[in-house]
C-alpha cells in the first residue's frame, strides 16, 4: 500500500487577477509523512494549502487524491458533495484561529461529535463516549465535555479543534499555522501533543508554518516558499542544516540567530 | 364549571365596528375626503406608493384614512390590493435623463448644466410650529421658473466624461429585468432585483442602515451627485404597433450618490455609485437607498463585508416593514398549543431538578447528623 | 362615499388572479414530486398580515373550488380568533361550503395542530408555516442551508439534538419537531407539537406546507414515511398526560390548560373542539363535564 502516494500536486497556480498566489507547485505526499510549507507571509503557502485542500479552485494545475478503495480521484473533478463529504471524513483541517474550526456556542461533547452525527451515527452513548476519549487524548478534562470552547483557553480550544478533526480517524490533515497566536509554552505542549497524535495515528499532513522550529519538529519533509514559488524542497533536517538556496539560508541564519 | 367559549365570529363583528367608530372620531368634525389627503398629505400618498408598490394617489388616500394614519397598515392595504392585479406587461425603462425637474441638486459641483433647483424643500425651513397654518391663512402663488429651462444632464454622465465615475454598468444581453413581485426572492440575488426591494423597503429601516455605513459600519464615502425629482414619461411596447405607447408619467425621487473607492483587486480606484429611485417625493428614502445599495456592492467591488448594510441577505431579508409587522404582530396570536408543549416540558424538569435538590438537602443532613 | 368607489377596488374567486393561482399549483406539484423539498415561490400579499396565514391561504386559495367544504383551526380549535376570521375570509371570497367537522372536510387548513379524528384519502391538509426552513437556527443564512439540504448534510440537526441530551437529559424540543420526509429532506412539520408528528406518517391526505412570509411551498404526499429525529438510544417520544379530557374524558390526545381560578385551579381539555365536541354528542364525558346537551353538527352550505 505504501509503495504510492497519497496525494499527488502538478503544477499548480492560483492567481488573483494578475497577482500571484502560487506558481507551478509540484509535489507528492506519502501516508504518514508530514510536510511542512515554510515561507514569509504573502509566500503563497496559505494559498497552496487552501488550494490543495480544495477550499479553493486554482487557476491551473491538478491534484489527485488516493481514495480509501485505492481509487486515484482528481479532487478539482468531485463535486461539491464528494468534496465535502471527503473534508468530513477522511481529511481534517486544523485553523490558526480555532474560532474558525469550531463552533463556539456548542459544547466539547457536541464540537467532537459533530463529524460522526453527519457520517450517520445515531447512538448518543456512543458519540459521547467517543468524545470522551477524544478529548482526553488532547488532555481535556472529561468534566469540561459540556463546556463551550468559548469557555476554554486558546491552547485547549486549540486541541479540542483537533480533537474535533481527528476523531473520524483522517487520513491526511491540513494545518494552518496550528501553533500561531499561542504562548510560546503553551506552544511547546500543543506541538508534543501533534507529534504523539501524528506517529500514533500514522497521519499524513500538511503543515503551514513560518516558524521554522514548528517544521523541524513535526515534520520530515519541507518545502521552503517566496512570491508564490518553491525555491528549495527536501528532507527536513537537510534543508536546515544544510540550506542551499539563498533565500533558504538566510531564513535559516535569521531565524537560528534570534 | 366551565364553559368552553364560543362567538370568535361576534367578538370579531364587533371590534371591526368599534374600529369604524374609531376611525370616524367625533361625528361633528368633517369626516376627511380622499381629495384633501391626496393634496394635502402628499408625501405621506408617496409613501404608501412607494412602498405599497403601486402608483396611484387615490388608493393610497383610502389606505391611509382606512389605516387611521398609520403608515405601515395603509402600505400593506395598498400592497394586498395590488397583488391581486393581473399584470400586462413592463414599461420600457424610464429616462430620468429627460425628466420634468422641480427639484434638482448636487452636493459635488457648485454649478453645472441645468443648476441647481431648489423646489419644494423643506430644507432652510426653520422648523418653527406655524400657527397661521393652524389658523389656515391663505398661501401666496409660487414663483415660477420660465417654460423652457435649459436641458438637465444627470451628474453621473458629466464625471463619465473623464472616466473616474464607473458606468452604469452592461447586463448581459440575455438578461431580463427579474420581478420581485412575481418570482421568489433567492440569495444572492441581482442587482436589479436588489434595488427593487430596497425600493420598496421600509424607510425607516434602510434610513438607520444608511445612517449606519456613515457612523462607520462599512463607511463608504458618500458624496450627493445628484438628487432630483419630478415627472417622468412612461411608455409601453405593444407587439402590434411600431412605435412605444405612452402611458403617462409620474412622479419620481432619484438619487445618484457618487462614492470615492481606492480600488481593489476587482476594481481600479474611481468613483463608484449607489442608487436610489422611489415612486413620488421622498428624498431620505431615495438617499437612505443609495448608500444600502452601495454597501451591498461590497462583494462585487472587491470589498471586505463586516456590517451589517453590507449584508444582503441580512439587509433584503427584513427590509419589507409589510412582512417585519405581520411577523412581529403575530406573536399576540394564540400559541396555547406551543406554550402547553414547553410548560409540560419546563414542568418536568423543574420537578427533577427539585427532586435531585431534596435528595442533595437529605444527604448533607444525614453528614452533619454523622 | 360616491358611487365611484364602489368599483375602485375588485377582486377575483379566491381573492388571488388565476395567473398567481396557476403558478402556486405549479409550485405545489413540485412540492409534491420532491416530499418534503421547499418549493420557493412568488408569495404574495393577502389580505392578512405575514405571519397569519399567509402561506396557508395562498395555498387554499389556489386548490380550492367552488364544491371543496373548508374546515380551518387554530391551535386545534374553529373558534380561534384567526380561524374564524381565516374561515370568514373564504366564505366571502370563494363563498364556499365550510364545516368544523373534521370528516366533512375537504380542505382543512391548520395552524399549529392536526386533528385527532384520522384523516382520509382524498382530503388534504394545509398548514401555516412561519418558519418552514428546519436549520435555520442553527445557519441563518440561506444559501448555506439550501446547500446542507442539497447535498444532504444533516450532522448539525444532530447536533442540536445531542446538545439538548447534554443539557436537559432528553430533547428537549416539544413543538416544530423536525422529521425527515421519505429518507431525503429534513424538514419543518410546521410549530404543530411533537405529539402530532406520528400522524404525518404515512397518512392517507395529502399534506400542503405554505409559508407565505418566507416564500416556500412544501408537501408531503400521502403514504409517504415522515420519520422524527431521534438517537438509537434516545428515541422519540410524544407528550403524554396525567389525565384524559376534563370534558369528554379522551385520552391519548392532545390537551389544552385552562385555568379556572387565580388560586392554580386548572383543568385540561381536548385542544380539537371539534373531537372534543363529537365525543360528548355520542355520550362520553370527562368529570368536569357540564350537563347541557351540545347542538355537534356546524356544517354551512355554500352560497
Amino acid at each position: 500500500m505504501t509503495d504510492e502516494p497519497l496525494l499527488r500536486v502538478s503544477a499548480l497556480s492560483k492567481f488573483y487577477g494578475s497577482r500571484v498566489g502560487c506558481e507551478n507547485v509540484t509535489f507528492d505526499l506519502w501516508p504518514g509523512e508530514v510536510l511542512a510549507v515554510v515561507g514569509e507571509s504573502g509566500s503563497g503557502k496559505t494559498t497552496l494549502l487552501n488550494c490543495v485542500s480544495t477550499r479553493l479552485l486554482p487557476s491551473s494545475g491538478t491534484a489527485s487524491y488516493r481514495m480509501r478503495d485505492g481509487q486515484w480521484r482528481e479532487l478539482y473533478r468531485m463535486s461539491e458533495a464528494e468534496r465535502r463529504f471527503l473534508m468530513r471524513t477522511d481529511w481534517g483541517f486544523v485553523h490558526q484561529n480555532p474560532a474558525d474550526g469550531l463552533r463556539m456556542t456548542v459544547s466539547a461533547g457536541a464540537n467532537v461529535g459533530e463529524r460522526l452525527m453527519a457520517v450517520g451515527d445515531r447512538h448518543y452513548g456512543r458519540i459521547r463516549a467517543t468524545a470522551v476519549d477524544w478529548l482526553s487524548r488532547v488532555e481535556i478534562d472529561e468534566d469540561r465535555i459540556d463546556d463551550e470552547p468559548r469557555a476554554f483557553s486558546g491552547g485547549m480550544r486549540q486541541r479540542l479543534q483537533i480533537a474535533r478533526n481527528l476523531v473520524t480517524g483522517p487520513r491526511l490533515v491540513f494545518m494552518d499555522e496550528p501553533t500561531g497566536g499561542l504562548d510560546v509554552s503553551v506552544q511547546a505542549r500543543l506541538l508534543d501533543l501533534l507529534r504523539g497524535l501524528v506517529t500514533d495515528l500514522g497521519l499524513a499532513a500538511i503543515v503551514v508554518t513560518h516558524d521554522l522550529a514548528v517544521a523541524r519538529l513535526l515534520s520530515q519533509r519541507m518545502m521552503v516558499m517566496k512570491d508564490g514559488r518553491v525555491v528549495e524542497s527536501g528532507l527536513t533536517d537537510r534543508v536546515l542544516d544544510d540550506p542551499r538556496a539563498p533565500y533558504t539560508q538566510l531564513l535559516v541564519s535569521s531565524i537560528l540567530q534570534v | 364549571m366551565y364553559v368552553a367559549v364560543k362567538g370568535g365570529e361576534a367578538a370579531i363583528a364587533n371590534a371591526h365596528r368599534l374600529l369604524a367608530d374609531r376611525r370616524r372620531g367625533d361625528r361633528s368634525v368633517p369626516a376627511l375626503r380622499l381629495d384633501q389627503i391626496v393634496e394635502q398629505l402628499a408625501l405621506g400618498v408617496d409613501r404608501v406608493m412607494s412602498e405599497g408598490s403601486l402608483y396611484d394617489r387615490e388608493l393610497a388616500a383610502l389606505a391611509i384614512a382606512q389605516a387611521r394614519g398609520d403608515m405601515i397598515e395603509a402600505i400593506f392595504l395598498v400592497r394586498a390590493y395590488r397583488t391581486t392585479l393581473p399584470r400586462f406587461g413592463y414599461t420600457n425603462p424610464v429616462d430620468t435623463g429627460a425628466m420634468q425637474i422641480e427639484r434638482r441638486i448636487s452636493a459635488t459641483y457648485k454649478d453645472l448644466p441645468g443648476g441647481q433647483v431648489l423646489g419644494p424643500t423643506f430644507d432652510y425651513t426653520h422648523r418653527l410650529l406655524d400657527p397661521e397654518l393652524a389658523a389656515g391663512a391663505e398661501v401666496e402663488t409660487p414663483a415660477q421658473r420660465p417654460a423652457e429651462p435649459e436641458a438637465m444632464p444627470r451628474v453621473s454622465a458629466i464625471l463619465a466624461h473623464e472616466g473616474l465615475i464607473e458606468a452604469d454598468g452592461e447586463m448581459p444581453l440575455d438578461h431580463v429585468p427579474g420581478d420581485i413581485t412575481r418570482e421568489p426572492l433567492q440569495f444572492p440575488m441581482a442587482r436589479d432585483i436588489r434595488l427593487q426591494a430596497l425600493s420598496r423597503g421600509d424607510e425607516g429601516f434602510l434610513l438607520a442602515l444608511g445612517y449606519s455605513t456613515q457612523r462607520g459600519y462599512a463607511r463608504n464615502h458618500p458624496f450627493v451627485g445628484e438628487v432630483r425629482i419630478g415627472e417622468v414619461e412612461l411608455e409601453l411596447d405593444v407587439p402590434e404597433l411600431p412605435f412605444a405607447v405612452p402611458l403617462g408619467s409620474i412622479r419620481v425621487t432619484e438619487c445618484q450618490m457618487v462614492n470615492q473607492f481606492k480600488g481593489s483587486a476587482k476594481a481600479p480606484p474611481q468613483f463608484t455609485r449607489g442608487y436610489g429611485l422611489v415612486f413620488g417625493q421622498s428624498e431620505r428614502k431615495a438617499m437612505a437607498m443609495a448608500l444600502c445599495d452601495r454597501a451591498l456592492r461590497a462583494g462585487e467591488l472587491g470589498e471586505d463585508v463586516v456590517a451589517a448594510a453590507q449584508d444582503e441577505e441580512f439587509v433584503i431579508s427584513h427590509s419589507d416593514n409589510v412582512q417585519a409587522t405581520g411577523f412581529v404582530e403575530h406573536l399576540k396570536l394564540p400559541h396555547y398549543v406551543d406554550f402547553q408543549a414547553e410548560l409540560g416540558l419546563v414542568r418536568r424538569m423543574r420537578a427533577e431538578y427539585e427532586a435531585r435538590e431534596n435528595e442533595d438537602k437529605a444527604e448533607e443532613k444525614r453528614e452533619a447528623a454523622e | 362615499m360616491n358611487a365611484q368607489s364602489n368599483d375602485i377596488a375588485t377582486y377575483n374567486f379566491a381573492y388571488l388572479d388565476e395567473q398567481t393561482k396557476r403558478m402556486i399549483r405549479r409550485a405545489i406539484l413540485k412540492g409534491i414530486a420532491i416530499p418534503g423539498y421547499q418549493v420557493p415561490f412568488a408569495s404574495r400579499e393577502m389580505p392578512m398580515p405575514y405571519g397569519w396565514g399567509t402561506g396557508g391561504v395562498q395555498v387554499t386559495a389556489s386548490i380550492i373550488g367552488p364544491d371543496d367544504v373548508l374546515k380551518v383551526i387554530d391551535q386545534g380549535a374553529d373558534d380561534t380568533t384567526n380561524a374564524v376570521s381565516i374561515r370568514a375570509f373564504f366564505k366571502k371570497v370563494a363563498k364556499v361550503a365550510v364545516t368544523t367537522e373534521t370528516a366533512k372536510a375537504s380542505i382543512i387548513q391548520t395552524r399549529h395542530r392536526i386533528p385527532e379524528h384520522p384523516l382520509n384519502a382524498g382530503q388534504v391538509l394545509v398548514f401555516q408555516v412561519p418558519i418552514p426552513e428546519p436549520l435555520r437556527f442553527l445557519e441563518p443564512r440561506e444559501t448555506e442551508t439550501r446547500k446542507m439540504h442539497a447535498l444532504e448534510e444533516y450532522g448539525l440537526m444532530h447536533v442540536k439534538l445531542y446538545e439538548d441530551i447534554a443539557k436537559h437529559g432528553r430533547i428537549a424540543t416539544t413543538y416544530a419537531y423536525p422529521v425527515k420526509v421519505e429518507g431525503r429532506y429534513v424538514t419543518d412539520p410546521s410549530p404543530t407539537p411533537k405529539f402530532d408528528n406520528p400522524k404525518m406518517h404515512r397518512s392517507p391526505a395529502l399534506q400542503l406546507f405554505g409559508a407565505g412570509r418566507e416564500k416556500r411551498i412544501y408537501a408531503v404526499p400521502p403514504f409517504t414515511d415522515v420519520v422524527s429525529l431521534d438517537f438509537e438510544d434516545h428515541p422519540f417520544e410524544v407528550q403524554t398526560f396525567d389525565q384524559p379530557c376534563a370534558l369528554c374524558g379522551a385520552e391519548n390526545v392532545y390537551l389544552d390548560e385552562v385555568i379556572l381560578d387565580d388560586h392554580g385551579g386548572h383543568m385540561f381539555v381536548c385542544s380539537d373542539t371539534d373531537h372534543c365536541e363529537k365525543r360528548r354528542a355520542d355520550g362520553h364525558h370527562g368529570h368536569l363535564a357540564p350537563e347541557t346537551h351540545l347542538a355537534s353538527e356546524e356544517t354551512e352550505p355554500a352560497e
